[in-house]
């Protein structure tokens, strides 16, 4: 059991190693990532946009009630956009790309290595893991990256918009806590997580797709793990990024 | 000329379970082999060890120097290049079409123009007949068409050893007999080293030069047909007679009390007469000879004393009534059984 785990957990990481490397490797697959990078983009645009107006607009509202407990109005602005840049966006995004683009990479994936044709290719001496994950790991990191900053300013308006409008907010005063907390460190960290969250997609969809076990049902199972893992991996990453940003980089404010 | 195939001491399990262990052949440069077995005996395991696609636990399997075993995955992908395999169902890419599938080994390995490509892929599409359908999809096509678009892509980067994983099954007999006669005029053509897995006993008795048989975790035989054929193996006898009676039952071997019970009853009407003479198949017309033919009679001749008797006297019989292509014994008029 604990072996079987482990085991597991280092083919995970001799895949990413495996990944790394094929993608120096020439030829690269550029019409696939092209392919690729089009079709996660696609399916996680609207959703994106769609789940990040409510999310800021809920943390608007939470932390606005928060600071005006405190008596600290004048700081919603920057508190509730610090945690929609650095903390809710790229999960968002991750959430997005591990549920709608990883799953779909991993059902075919999964799908073509039971019909055989992962083999087929492989026997032709051409290297799935080149020609297939390298261009698709590498589309959900691009589509990450871009899409993050996509949701962190739609994330911000939302907040801006509730915090404003509903609970009579001032501008100045949201714009101004703004630019005393916030700092462009914030924003770097929330595209790395990004660029890392959307690696770990990519890579345990491809995992999972990879190695299914005994027919279309075990596809399904693979779609459904890896998202579950994927999920599991972003929460931890994410804690542990956060801990060493807060370690490393001096806030602003202090 | 096609590349020798040297495999060592090979063995395979799945987990607790054995596969096949220590075989040992060599499949000479450029002639066709073929390894019989009944279904479930491993033989595709072996192909796809062959090739590198499993990696069995031990032994080797040399070609052109390179352990498709144990040689770093760069040598293996390398040497890959070498191999056509044709797989069972065909293992197209489902969303390309057969003209996409044949031409993307071209595309991949080589930096032809898309005319030259072109030129190549409609050639293949033609041998295999498959004209007027380039632009389907795998999926919209039958099993027996899937198979010999396969074919035609494990055969565009003209390969030095071609595998065939059982190119009969799901055909009917005529296309066999026309896919026989298509193996035999390729091998004439390119001299690649051929394996083919079958159970088919038509394609047993026309094809190879060479033929093993695979049971019981085991290598029984492999050498030159007449070894195979004249064979009073027991296992080898039941299969190319098609019999019931013999070592091999319904769940792959029988136990010993039903062998026993076997051996004490009268023999059934199935026992065939003398076996029949069939010769190999020949190129067709206006293909040039098999290079391979003057090879293998040199090989056989030198060994011939280390062939059992009835063997070397079948061997013997062949090259003495005809220059060209040996002939074999076939397992008597098949079909007419206690069914």
């Amino acid at each position: 059991m604990v072996t079987g785990v482990l085991r597991r957990t280092g083919r995970l990481f001799a895949l990413a190693a495996e990944v790394g490397r094929a993608a120096f490797r020439r030829p690269f697959q550029f019409r696939e990532f092209v392919e690729q990078f089009w079709f996660v983009a696609s399916v996680t645009i609207l959703p994106a946009a769609l789940v990040s107006i409510p999310f800021g607009a809920v943390i608007a509202l939470q932390v606005g009630s928060l600071t005006r407990q405190l008596g600290a109005q004048s700081f919603t602005g920057g508190a509730s956009v610090l945690a929609v840049v650095q903390q809710a966006s790229p999960l968002i995004v991750a959430l997005l790309i591990a549920g709608a683009g990883g799953s779909a990479i991993c059902a075919d994936l999964g799908s073509r290595k039971i019909r055989e044709e992962l083999d087929a290719m492989e026997v032709m001496g051409v290297s799935p893991v080149q020609r297939l994950v390298v261009p698709r790991v590498l589309a959900t990191m691009g589509v990450a990256v871009l899409l993050n900053g996509l949701v962190s300013v739609v994330g911000t308006l939302g907040g801006y918009f509730f915090n404003v409008v509903l609970q009579n907010g001032t501008p100045g005063a949201y714009l101004s806590s703004f630019s005393a907390l916030a700092q462009l460190p914030d924003l770097y960290v929330g595209e790395l997580k990004a660029l890392v969250f959307g690696f770990i997609a990519g890579i345990v969809a491809a995992h999972r797709g990879l190695d299914p076990r005994g027919g279309p049902k075990g596809v399904g199972d693979a779609v459904n793990q890896s998202v579950v893992i994927t999920f599991l991996l972003l929460f931890f990453v994410n804690m542990v990024m956060t801990a060493g940003y807060l370690q490393i980089v001096p806030p602003k404010g202090g | 000329m096609g590349i020798e195939v040297v495999v060592e001491g090979l063995t395979k399990s799945f987990g607790e379970q054995r596969i096949w262990q220590d075989v040992t052949l060599t499949l000479p440069a450029g002639e066709v082999s073929v390894m019989l077995g009944p279904s479930g005996t491993g033989k595709t395991v072996f192909l796809k060890s062959l090739i590198g696609l499993l990696k069995p636990e031990e032994g080797r399997v040399l070609i052109d120097g390179v352990d498709m075993v144990n040689s770093p995955e760069r040598d293996i992908y390398e040497t890959r290049k070498l191999f056509g395999l044709m797989f069972q169902d065909g293992a197209l890419f489902g969303s390309m079409s057969l003209y996409d599938n044949i031409a993307f080994p071209l595309r991949e390995h080589t930096r032809k123009k898309e005319s030259e490509i072109r030129r190549i892929v409609m050639e293949r599409i033609e041998v295999v007949g498959l004209l007027g359908a380039e632009g389907k999809l795998p999926g919209e096509i039958s099993g027996g068409m899937r198979k010999r678009a396969g074919l035609a892509r494990a055969l565009v980067l003209d390969p030095q050893i071609i595998l065939c994983d059982e190119p009969d099954s799901g055909l009917d007999p005529v296309r066999t007999a026309y896919l026989s006669q298509l193996l035999i005029d390729l091998n004439a053509r390119i001299d690649a080293t051929m394996l083919i897995v079958t159970h088919n006993l038509d394609i047993a008795a026309t094809v190879p030069d060479n033929m093993g048989m695979l049971f019981r975790r085991e290598l029984v035989t492999f050498g030159p047909r007449e070894v195979l054929l004249t064979s009073e193996e027991p296992v080898v006898a039941q299969f190319l007679g098609g019999r019931r009676e013999g070592p091999i039952g319904m769940s792959e071997e029988k136990d010993a009390a039903t062998l026993a019970a076997e051996a004490a009853a009268p023999r059934s009407a199935t026992e065939r007469g003398p076996r029949e003479i069939v010769p190999q198949l020949e190129p067709s017309p206006g293909l040039p000879e098999r290079r391979a033919v003057t090879r293998r009679r040199q090989r056989v001749m030198n060994m011939i004393d280390q062939v059992p008797p009835a063997a070397r006297s079948a061997i013997l019989r062949t090259y003495a009534t005809s220059d060209s292509a040996p002939t074999l014994p076939l397992p008597g008029t098949a079909g007419s059984g206690t069914w």
